[in-house]
């Protein structure tokens, strides 16, 4: 058994990396797959906040580096699935604290015994990035249909495919399909138009995540939300099964370029 | 002001004609080019236009140690004087700009057509990526808005083109722009400057070229030159 470490990353903050690994790492989980989410924004720490597991951290990813703790009292498990992990980050260190070489050590560690390790990559270029894509297997690139969002995910992907990390998978999160549809909003067929990777999933704009955030239950967990069975979507593609894109309800046109651009982009 | 010298790409590299004056002044004024657009003239190769000076092998020799210095070759000093002439010859440096061919060469000219020193890039060009070179550059694939080429000849896009980028960047006027979408953020042509106006319609193959002294779009149509 080896698992398969998926970093999370954007270019652009706030635009849903820490809300994206936490629930794919929740859709991989709900299927029984051991899940192992690591937060690599050292000094700005979240993903605890939003899976609801900051009060239960002892030790974190710095202790482990510096060897103050095995990575096994580092990793604390989910509430509510008992396959998924975190590994929290050190909210009093920065980027520094941690090399390229430990990330690729320490999750060679990880690889026997769990099936996905997803790590959630700080904003920026900078080492927090360097750090989060040095172990990576498969890269996901995260942005929202907005012009500055997507030219830093242009970016980022130029800066993957240098280090020859693959040309990664694109996720567009926060996608509002009435906008889309008046002309007020990027589409989906506007952005893949720039970065010409292939999609990975679609996630619509949801209040129901911010309501999910706030009280530390990743949005994946509660079953009537359209953003959280988008995320399922996308930790099933991962898993290798064909899941069609859902209508957002953005009208047949809407649907119907997304399956082309699918069908387009989909063999590399 | 200063007479200004000239840079122009030919085949075989950039050809640089100095203004009149004296030596010592005139090589501090190209040094100072070169080095004030280091990126530009990094690993390029210098044709230098001396007119009828009398050089000698130190000045010549001195003169080529100090562009080594900045990355760039100098491959031939071009000169009516004799004097200049025999300097370059023991410098081991050409005195005119033919490409040399073998003795025996029977191949019939007009069948041979020579080429002029270009890149080609075959991918696509993301945010951050930059491209400089002292020729032509070709893409094939897109150049998205964020990236940038500063060339010192043509720039050709098979693809969109919505970056920034600066043909004839050594002052070359008769450099041009083309691209199968003519979308640039910023379009400069030697030391015009202009920003790609609102799109209307669908994208079409266009060429920017400097045309009485204004930066012109023209799209493409099969016949026209």
């Amino acid at each position: 058994m080896s698992a398969k470490i998926v970093t999370i990353t954007s270019g652009k903050g706030g635009v849903g990396k820490t809300t994206a690994t936490a629930n794919i790492g929740v859709g991989l989980a709900s299927t029984g797959e051991r899940v192992v989410c690591i937060d690599a924004d050292i000094g700005l720490r979240n993903l605890d906040v939003i899976m609801g597991l900051e009060n239960r951290i002892v030790y974190d990813f710095v202790d482990v580096v510096e060897g103050r703790c095995k990575l096994r009292q580092a990793m604390i498990r989910d509430k509510r699935l008992d396959t998924l992990f975190l590994i929290p980050a050190a909210q009093t260190r920065d980027k520094t604290a941690v090399s390229p070489q430990d990330m690729v050590r320490l999750t060679n560690e990880l690889r026997q015994e769990y099936d996905w390790v997803l790590i959630d990559s700080p904003a920026g270029i900078e080492r927090g990035f360097r750090n989060a894509i040095a172990p990576a297997d498969q890269v996901l690139i995260i942005t929202n249909p907005e012009v500055s969002a997507v030219r830093d995910a242009d970016r980022i992907i130029g800066l993957i495919e240098a280090e020859e990390k693959g040309p990664g998978k694109l996720i567009l999160n926060r996608v509002k399909p009435e906008m889309v549809r008046r002309g007020d909003m990027l589409g989906t067929e506007d952005v893949l138009d720039v970065l010409a990777i292939e999609l990975i999933g679609i996630v619509p704009e949801d209040e129901s995540v911010i309501v999910a955030t706030n009280q530390g239950i990743p949005v994946a967990m509660e079953p009537n939300s359209k953003a959280g069975r988008a995320f399922h979507d996308i930790a099933r593609r991962l898993k290798g099964e064909d899941v069609p894109f859902a209508d957002l309800g953005g009208g047949d046109g809407f649907f119907g370029r997304i399956s082309r651009m699918m069908r387009a982009g989909g063999e590399s | 002001m200063k007479p200004s010298l000239t840079v122009k790409g030919i085949q075989n590299g950039l050809l640089i004609t100095l203004p009149a004056g004296e030596w010592l002044n005139v090589t501090d004024q190209l040094m100072e080019t070169v080095a004030a657009q280091d990126d530009f003239f990094r690993g390029a190769r210098l044709a230098i236009q001396v007119e009828d000076r009398a050089l000698g092998a130190a000045e010549l020799g001195s003169l080529r140690s100090a562009l080594a210095e900045h990355e760039v070759t100098l491959w031939a000093i071009i000169s009516t004087s004799e004097t200049t002439q025999s300097a370059a010859a023991d410098l081991g440096l050409s005195r005119d700009l033919e490409i040399r061919r073998a003795e025996d060469d029977d191949i019939p000219a007009d069948t041979q057509l020579p080429g002029e020193e270009a890149v080609l890039l075959q991918r696509t060009l993301r945010s951050g990526h930059s491209v400089r070179h002292p020729g032509h550059v070709v893409v094939i694939g897109d150049v998205n808005p964020g990236a940038e080429i500063i060339a010192g000849g043509h720039i050709v896009v098979w693809g969109r083109l919505r970056g920034v980028v600066h043909a004839g960047a050594a002052g070359d006027e008769s450099s041009m722009v083309c691209a199968l979408d003519l979308a640039p953020t910023q379009l400069r042509i030697a030391g015009h400057i202009t920003v790609s106006p609102s799109r209307r319609g669908k994208p079409k193959p266009e060429r920017a070229f400097i045309r009485d002294d204004q930066l012109i779009a023209e799209p493409w149509q099969a016949g026209h030159k």
